[in-house]
């Protein structure tokens, strides 16, 4: 699932000069729901004739995945329309093994409406994640959506919308954090005396390392002449008047 | 309820980060934050923790977490669902609302045309002078009103909230058409009484309340020491400005003479400089501009007997602000507006809504502060009573909610009343969709809205008035016709509103 990282920057000034608060938000996907077919949802009716049917409340809703290609799953979204539970079911296809496809529950009975004969929840949207399932929702081919509605009080019940996100790996994330305690500190002006600005050092230190890429690749066995091969460094070192050496740290220049 | 606790939580936050980003408060806060630095006990080293503790200790976490409290109270947001569903999540109670309102419209509309007069117009600047000089004395000239008629009455409303159907209800059956003796058809969740018992349990008959266990019938002893604890415990609520505190302690009812401060708590009402140039603002617009609406306003603020110029000004202002509108995000209700030259410049009220403004006269004299208090008690509350959604504090939950209560708890009393002729919701449905308001006496109103803000909820109004009918069932088994019915139960005026509420919800034989 996407994830974006806004921050807010507040400008302190004096000591500091800025702070940035993170904040983790989820959004809603950026990737796409799978393609799928979904077969006419199977109305299960109680009786022998046709004259003599009665509605038994249940209804089945089979979802079939692309031919070839399982599918992991994410999250599952429908809209509600009057049905009072559902449970899901997965058939899953291990690629490594030769075996047949298996059945499995992954949920069963979630309740969709508080009170089957009042309205709360009758039309509302829902998301089941991979996380509420029973078993992992991968290498799926066919998820069959069986449903329930008990209650006389309506005339028919349904699934809408119904959309199936995959799985894609998450990339490497910071935690969600409470925003006033995850103030993090950057760009802090240390105590300077003595030394040159950190600014200055590290522009003249991405000429000079432009400078010798220059020279590697013009490179002669002529002798330069201006720099000397030091013996003080614990490596052989052009040592140079721009050389900035911090608490023992040797900056190597070419290769 | 449906998705996975922690997804919905950071979803929650951010969503609540989002709104609070680049709000007043948040530039407030980020200003305390700089300034702090300036302390020597705030260090470089443990920078995040000083700053925090700062913001404690000098009020601003308080303020924040009031501010994360106010937007809990909004209708949270699910990615998946359009922005209408989360207002009212039943499509054919929006369509019902969108054809109510266009009803609305109409009627203001074929007004205007009747008596010639536009909808809005701007004032010549004579006229908005004279108004600047006459603000504070508004309310006493009586204008000619006589051609103007409200808008609509209640029940009309009550007749399109009876008429309202579910398509996919199957009322085929005998069963389910004869289970439910009222007029309302609609299968929304209502709470019953033994539900009730445990949300409102504050209200237990052996807990103390405001207005009932301060009475001098008591001793004096115990009724000082009581007294005490209540008004210093309302003291520290009030000190410390905890917005969640002060609505728990609204529960057991406000002392009168903290209920201004405690409300305006609840209600996150600040009374801040640029909430007082808002309603500068508005005055502004009052006087520059003349609506339609203002004349309704004139005629009803004479029905009701509160200091009329205080009352006026916050309608003529209410009308205006268009700041409302924002809060109409979260209610299907989209409210007439009307234009002048291109702007927007009013939500168009409806008759008898000035009801609802009045008793806060009684709190508020200062017109910015009572103007914020009225604002957030209309756009959380109010709003429903005059909306068609199913929302538990809808007008349409609690009319289902109090016939509900009536025929599971008074059957006898709905029965007979059923039998010469009497629905029982047609009689207490003008209570109910004004919260009470012109028919109980003012410090019992008071009461009664201490406990919508404390349990942020309207249903306490439909329990009162079941409870209000089982007070009055011995009378009402005795009338054989309409007329001696409304007769029975014209006069509230003497009501103590809790005892009979702690009466029908606690001591009512299940």
């Amino acid at each position: 699932m996407a994830v974006i990282t806004s921050c807010c920057v507040w400008q302190t000034g004096h000591s500091l000069q800025t702070s940035h608060l993170f904040f983790q938000t989820m959004t809603p996907d950026d990737t796409k729901p799978v393609n799928f077919t979904v077969k006419a949802p199977v109305y299960l009716q109680i009786g022998d004739t046709k004259a003599d049917t009665a509605h038994s409340g249940v209804c089945v809703v089979d979802v079939n995945l692309p031919f070839g290609k399982p599918v992991n799953i994410e999250e599952v979204t429908f809209k509600n329309y009057y049905t009072a539970y559902v449970t899901v079911r997965l058939l899953r296809r291990n690629p490594e093994q030769e075996a047949p496809a298996k059945w499995c529950t992954a949920l069963r009975d979630l309740p969709l409406m508080d009170n089957p004969h009042t309205e709360r929840g009758s039309q509302d949207y829902y998301t089941i994640h991979r996380t509420q399932m029973q078993v992992e929702p991968d290498h799926v081919v066919c998820v069959r959506l069986i449903l329930r509605q008990p209650s006389l009080a309506w005339l028919t019940f349904s699934l809408e919308d119904i959309k199936i996100f995959p799985h894609t790996e998450p990339d490497p994330e910071k935690e969600v954090s409470d925003w006033l305690s995850d103030l993090t500190l950057i760009d802090q002006h240390p105590d300077l005396e003595g030394l040159p600005d950190p600014q200055t050092v590290s522009s003249s230190i991405q000429q000079m390392w432009a400078l010798t890429e220059v020279m590697q690749t013009n490179q002669t066995t002529a002798s330069i002449g201006r720099f000397d091969v030091s013996e003080t460094h614990s490596q052989p070192h052009l040592s140079c008047n721009e050389c900035v050496h911090d608490g023992g740290d040797v900056m190597k220049f070419g290769r | 309820m449906q998705q996975g606790n922690g997804i919905e939580l950071s979803l929650t936050i951010a969503q609540i980060i989002q709104r609070l980003r680049g709000s007043h408060l948040h530039s407030q806060i980020e200003r305390q934050a700089k300034e702090c630095l300036h302390q020597p006990d705030v260090k470089l080293e443990s920078l995040k923790e000083d700053v925090r503790s700062f913001l404690k200790t000098s009020g601003w976490e308080r303020k924040l977490q009031n501010a994360v409290y106010r937007e809990l109270q909004l209708p949270p947001r699910h990615p998946p669902a359009p922005p209408e569903h989360l207002k009212e999540p039943l499509a054919y109670m929006r369509k019902a609302q969108a054809s109510w309102e266009k009803r609305v419209l109409k009627s203001l509309n074929s007004m205007s045309t009747e008596l010639g007069v536009p909808l809005a117009h701007m004032r010549p600047a004579a006229e908005q002078k004279e108004l600047t000089n006459k603000w504070n004395e508004m309310g006493t000239d009586e204008p000619d009103l006589s051609r103007f008629r409200p808008v609509y009455a209640p029940k009309d409303f009550l007749e399109v909230l009876i008429g309202l159907r579910n398509p996919n209800h199957d009322s085929s059956e005998d069963i389910s058409a004869r289970s439910h003796w009222g007029l309302i058809q609609v299968p929304l969740n209502v709470r019953d009484i033994p539900h009730l018992r445990e949300a409102y349990s504050e209200l237990n008959l052996t807990s103390g309340q405001m207005g009932i266990d301060d009475h001098a019938l008591i001793h004096p002893a115990v009724l000082c020491t009581h007294s005490l604890f209540c008004l210093h415990l309302s003291c520290v609520v009030v000190m410390e400005e905890d917005s969640a505190a002060a609505q728990q302690y609204s529960r057991q009812g406000c002392p009168t003479g903290l209920r201004a401060d405690l409300w305006a708590l609840i209600l996150n009402a600040t009374n801040q400089p640029q909430d007082v140039m808002h309603y500068e603002q508005l005055k502004a617009g009052v006087i520059q501009h003349n609506l339609l609406v203002d004349n309704l306003i004139y005629k009803v603020s004479y029905i009701y007997l509160t200091p009329p110029l205080l009352f006026s000004q916050v309608l003529l202002c209410f009308s205006r602000d268009t700041a409302v509108l924002e809060h109409f995000k979260y209610n299907s209700a989209t409210p007439p507006k009307s234009y002048i030259q291109g702007e927007i410049i009013s939500v168009i009220p409806f008759h008898g809504f000035s009801m609802y403004v009045a008793p806060l006269c009684f709190l508020y004299n200062e017109p910015s502060k009572l103007y914020n208090v009225f604002r957030e008690m209309y756009i959380r509350y109010f709003f429903r009573l005059h909306s068609i959604s199913s929302h538990p504090s809808g007008i349409l939950s609690l009319c289902l909610q109090f016939e509900r209560l009536l025929q599971t708890h008074l059957p006898q009393l709905f029965y007979h009343l059923r039998q010469i002729g009497v629905q029982p919701l047609r009689l207490a449905f003008k209570w109910m969709v004004r919260a009470f308001s012109g028919y109980l006496s003012t410090d019992q109103l008071l009461l009664l809205w201490d406990r919508i803000l404390g349990y942020d909820s309207l249903e306490v109004v439909a329990v009162l008035a079941a409870a209000v009918f089982a007070f009055r069932a011995e009378n009402l088994m005795e009338v054989t016709s309409l007329a001696s019915a409304e007769a029975v139960l014209a006069d509230l005026s003497t009501l103590k509103v809790m005892p009979l509420i702690q009466v029908f919800l606690f001591a009512t034989a299940m």
